[in-house]
């Protein structure tokens, strides 16, 4: 940086969510490129909420206020979601936990203002599963992949069921077993995750804080290539801000069930890009630095004001980087062999 | 990106970037005469880019990308590189817009009132919009009309007129070539070629109108009128809105109201001519 060059959209984009930024500082184009940004991090709501008390050029603020006004509709239409789930799986006792989104909409935290929720993600426990697809399927869901073998890899080898879509409502549901693949090489303790869950008043279940955390780093830096990187990180820092503020013993939490999961430096390296992105302050023994650090910065930051990524062999890297992740070699080769003979068969 | 304008078109300002020169030439002309306001920051991006930087010469073809895209869209050649800039706008509004309503309708209005006309592509719906507009009334919009959820009022997007197979040659003989595009040939969309609403339309794009008739128009058949239920038009309506659902229940009490508060017919005819006549006929009606 060092005031060298204009700063680019992405870092103006994170400094404004960082409070680092002043928004009246910001020209026109600068505004358009960090609109640009923050709509390809499916992060225009989260912005808008967090400008809601600034003094913004009124098209801009219109804007913003289009975006909050959508969000809270968006966010009940995913609680929504959440209770038809629970509709489904309650009268067979299945007990779920939901995760990420909707989780955070349901425990009110800081991060769901604004934020975008996909799919709906729950997590049940591994004998569930059977029976959960079942009450699913019966409650109006169905596959969407009719791809045999994406079919039989998402049973053999992912944390979760084949997507499901609700006919009528057309809303996916990820249905979870674990928050890892399972042939990823961390193996986090499924059990604990939903014994040692919460019940919100409204009677979703959630994951504890710790292990809330401990899901959001794991996603973010263990499971994909970063896709939705800055999202999963801003949730992350205002997670854990505001998990020590309630409770200063988190820090010790977290390490407890980081090491649980297996998941400390994963959790580790979300806490320090927090701080170099967004200011998070950490306690001083977890204050350090990691050479590593930089290359997920990088390509956290990859994108320029026409929102295009622009470090592709970057993203290329951690692409790769996320499948070396999630399957040891043998069976990556197959994996890919497969692709490769179906995308070719396609053409 | 190499080359870019910035376009308002009713309440959005596009931002439109091109890995070629000639697409955005071609929007600048049809929108030399619509307001320019660099200082305003844009709502919607639109990028036409080459997937491979061999592509921008070799077989050009352009891709369309932008804050939203269609997946698996196939490109389109450079020739019809004005399509795709349209295409690209089109979904921008259709996905992202949220302050309105939106419907996948025409409309043109007099005295402060609207008439908005909801169809299927075919159901000549630009076409009378368009011939409208060149008579007594103003052009709001062929493709899209917004509806405000706060006030029930309709608000214009009078973007360029997209003029499609036989109606190229019908609106071309009643105004000055100098307001049409190229002719765009052989396109997925047949024919097509773009004409510039007149200045009336683009001056007031911004004041909105009173919906006082809706129409859900088919062109073929003897000329027919259908009085339309407040129940048939809802659910018509629903489906010719982009962000009936994403709005939620202010969508629901927005389209609760306009089908309340207007009436509604579906007309059948067998030319323009006779589709003109019946509007005005029912105009006639309604605005009594």
């Amino acid at each position: 940086m060092g005031g060298r060059g204009p700063v680019s959209a992405v870092r103006t984009f994170v400094d404004l969510l960082a409070g680092r930024r002043d928004a009246a500082t910001l020209a026109p184009r600068d505004w358009e490129g960090v609109i640009w940004v923050a709509r390809s991090e499916a992060m225009l709501a989260t912005l808008a909420h967090r400008l809601a008390d600034t003094d913004l050029p009124p098209t801009v603020a219109a804007l913003f206020a289009d975006q909050r006004a959508a969000a809270t509709v968006a966010q009940r239409q995913a609680l929504w979601e959440a209770e038809m789930a629970r509709r489904a799986l309650a009268p067979l006792g299945i007990e779920f936990v939901l995760l990420k989104g909707a989780a955070y909409a349901a425990a009110d935290l800081a991060c769901a203002a604004g934020r975008q929720i996909g799919d709906l993600d729950i997590l049940v426990s591994e004998p569930d599963i059977r029976r959960a697809e079942n009450a699913l399927l019966k409650a109006g869901w169905e596959w969407v992949k009719s791809d045999p073998y994406d079919d039989f890899y998402y049973r053999e080898h992912m944390h979760e069921l084949p997507p499901l879509i609700h006919k009528m409502r057309d809303r996916m549901i990820d249905v979870h077993h674990t928050i890892l693949p399972r042939t990823h090489r961390i193996t986090p303790d499924a059990l604990a995750l939903m014994s040692d869950a919460v019940k919100r008043p409204d009677g979703f279940g959630v994951l504890n804080p710790a292990d809330m955390a401990c899901h959001c780093a794991a996603h973010m830096l263990a499971d994909g290539d970063l896709q939705g990187g800055l999202r999963n990180l801003w949730d992350f820092h205002l997670m854990t801000r505001d998990f020590v503020a309630n409770d200063p013993g988190f820090w010790e939490q977290l390490d407890a069930r980081a090491r649980l999961h297996g998941v400390q430096q994963v959790v580790q390296r979300a806490a320090r890009l927090a701080r170099d992105l967004y200011g998070a302050v950490l306690p001083p023994d977890r204050d350090g630095h990691d050479a590593a650090d930089g290359w997920f910065q990088r390509r956290l930051l990859a994108r320029d004001d026409w929102g295009r990524v622009t470090k592709p062999l970057l993203e290329q890297a951690f692409y790769v980087r996320s499948h070396w992740l999630r399957m040891p070699p043998a069976m990556l080769t197959r994996h890919l062999f497969t692709k490769w003979r179906k995308a070719r068969g396609k053409a | 990106m190499r080359h870019g304008i910035r376009i308002v078109v009713g309440p959005v300002q596009f931002r439109i970037g091109s890995d070629w020169a000639e697409p955005i030439a071609a929007l600048e002309t049809l929108y030399r005469g619509y307001p320019q306001d660099d200082s305003r920051p844009a709502e919607a991006t639109v990028r036409l880019f080459a997937a491979r930087p061999w592509r921008r010469w070799i077989r050009p073809s352009v891709h369309i990308g932008g804050d939203f895209v269609v997946p698996d869209a196939l490109p389109l050649p450079l020739s019809m590189g004005l399509l795709a800039a349209e295409m690209g706008m089109n979904l921008q509004v259709a996905l992202g817009w949220r302050r309105h309503m939106l419907l996948h309708a025409s409309a043109a209005t007099k005295d402060g009132r609207a008439v908005i006309m909801s169809g299927e592509s075919g159901s000549g719906k630009s076409t009378l919009a368009a011939l409208l507009g060149e008579g007594g009334w103003r052009l709001m919009g062929d493709e899209f009309t917004l509806i405000d959820p706060a006030s029930g009022d309709a608000l214009a997007f009078p973007r360029a007129v997209s003029l499609k197979n036989e109606a190229i040659a019908e609106v071309a003989a009643q105004v000055d070539p100098a307001r049409l595009g190229p002719l765009l040939a052989g396109t997925p969309k047949g024919d097509i070629r773009h004409l510039i609403p007149r200045a009336d339309a683009i001056a007031a794009m911004h004041e909105p109108a009173r919906p006082a008739l809706l129409l859900f128009p088919r062109f073929g058949g003897e000329a027919s009128i259908e009085p339309m239920g407040e129940g048939e038009a809802f659910v018509r309506l629903t489906e010719a809105s982009t962000n009936y659902v994403a709005l939620g229940e202010a969508g629901f009490a927005a389209l609760t109201r306009l089908v309340r508060d207007t009436p509604a017919f579906g007309i059948s005819y067998p030319d323009s001519a006779a589709g003109i006549a019946l509007v005005e006929q029912l105009w006639a009606d309604a605005a009594r």
